[in-house]
């Protein structure tokens, strides 16, 4: 039976992690390449790397610290913002990267998820959607979820997924940074709509969180987060075992 | 000693590549004949659509390279669309000769599995170690063989696919369960695949091209 996956995702700018913390045993909490270590040590099923783009420039230093990572850590990575073009994708899939999550990019030119599907298959693009309620519905946001473009977040999915995203990442904005859990209405929607794998994303504040989402969601694939792990509130290898000692498929070290 | 990357223009081979020189072995990656020739020990990768690769293996002569090192004994390892155009045919989109190293042949996922089962299978997945009767002379001395020598029953590995290996029974070291039992590494002497992708793997990945290398000093 396939595991459930369990993702950290780190925000890369000039290079460095940022929102890094103290572990222990680690002595560049914002080095890419010592984090990305540290989580394969630990048990994370895979790694996503967000590009905060700065300019043009500093695109090279989030390659660097890329083709470093996949150098030396062999567990699937996922590269995620600032990507508009096939030319981006090839630019990050050439340093090693598995996977490629376009969000505002594809929002704004769809067409990138068919062209990408087509070239690269669809196990390569995910479509990774900002979503907030709006009124009784759910809106799909851009821009790193500053602009509400009005869509319907459910059909922009679909839509998505019938041009060739081969997975799902979905951001709750009511529940990101609350740390109050995910967002198990809206992720239980996106779960019944698709036929592609689902991320949840946004609202982990404990490993508790995560043992609901798999007892409320179970068809979720994975579960991503960024702070907890970052700051060391829970760690991956302990969540691993709690979620294991509940019954979840999960890949144990 | 030297492991080769069989280079026919098809996928990113920048993470094999990193694999192997993070278990100390040299490697490269070529479509050059001779270089191959002259391998220890030869991977061949491949990522994509079944025909597209085995047009651009045939385009390139590599094949008969490939057929060549196999017969000569050395280790020939087949990663993903590596091992399935090891088989005798698939019938992804079609119907495609493959190298016919080992028989059997490549059929899709959505043939066997239940209908709201994911396919493509991505993920990672559970190896249940097997002994096929053919897999070599004399039999395993135990489930899995050589290649899984350090690995244990029920370790999790990385698997992208939607095509699988079928009727090849008794070439399997390995299935994995995904509603039905999957073909997840064969073997028939020194001819070895693994549908997953051992250098997405983590530390299990790694132990199992360590074992491929191995092989390299008992050829």
């Amino acid at each position: 039976m396939l595991a459930k996956r369990i993702i950290p995702c780190l925000d890369v700018k000039h290079g460095r992690v940022v929102k890094g913390t103290n572990f222990q045993g680690l002595q560049d909490v914002s080095s890419p390449v010592e984090l990305a270590r540290f989580y394969n040590e630990q048990g994370a099923d895979e790694l996503v790397f967000y590009d905060i783009i700065a300019s043009f420039e500093e695109r090279a230093l989030f390659t660097d610290a890329l083709t470093e990572v996949a150098s030396s850590v062999f567990i699937p990575l996922t590269v995620g913002g600032g990507i508009k073009s096939v030319d981006d994708f090839e630019r990050v899939l050439s340093c090693g990267a598995d996977k490629v999550s376009v969000n505002s990019g594809a929002l704004a030119n769809p067409d990138l998820i068919d062209e990408a599907a087509k070239r690269y298959g669809d196990q390569c693009v995910v479509l990774s959607a900002d979503i907030a309620r709006v009124g009784d519905g759910f809106h799909v946001f851009s821009t790193g979820g500053r602009t509400d473009t009005g869509r319907d977040a459910l059909q922009w999915i679909s839509e998505g997924v019938s041009r060739g995203a081969g997975e799902l990442v979905i951001n709750s904005i009511d529940t990101d940074g609350v740390k109050g859990g995910f967002d198990l209405e809206l992720l239980a929607l996106v779960c019944d709509l698709v036929n592609v794998p689902v991320v949840a994303s946004g609202g982990a504040g404990c490993a508790q969180d995560f043992v609901d989402l798999w007892e409320r969601v179970p068809e979720m694939s994975a579960g991503l987060a960024a702070s907890i792990f970052h700051f060391g509130e829970v760690s991956i290898s302990d969540l691993k075992q709690l979620l294991a000692s509940e019954g979840i498929p999960i890949r144990l070290l | 000693m030297n492991v080769a990357i069989v280079d026919y223009g098809v996928g990113n081979l920048y993470s094999l590549t990193c694999s192997f020189s993070a278990i100390g072995q040299d490697v490269c990656v070529t479509s050059d004949p001779e270089t191959l020739r002259a391998a220890d020990a030869v991977v061949l990768p491949g990522v994509g659509a079944f025909g597209d690769a085995i047009d651009a293996l045939r385009a390139t002569g590599l094949d008969k390279v490939v057929i060549e090192i196999a017969e000569s004994g050395k280790p020939l390892l087949g990663i993903c669309l590596g091992m399935q155009m090891l088989f005798d045919k698939s019938y992804e989109y079609g119907e495609h000769q493959g190298l016919g190293l080992i028989p059997g042949e490549v059929r899709s996922l959505k043939e066997v599995v239940n209908p709201d089962t994911l396919v493509p299978h991505i993920g990672w997945n559970a190896l249940h170690l097997t002994s096929g009767e053919d897999v070599c002379k004399d039999g395993l001395e135990q489930a899995g063989g050589p290649l899984f020598a350090e690995v244990s029953e029920g370790a999790y590995v990385y698997f992208v696919h939607s095509f699988y290996a079928t009727d090849c029974a008794a070439n399997t070291i390995a299935v994995t369960d995904y509603d039905v039992p999957v073909t997840a590494a064969v073997q028939k002497d020194n001819v070895f695949g693994c549908q997953f992708h051992p250098e997405k793997s983590g530390k299990v990945g790694l132990q199992i091209l360590t074992a491929f290398c191995d092989l390299i000093k008992e050829a």
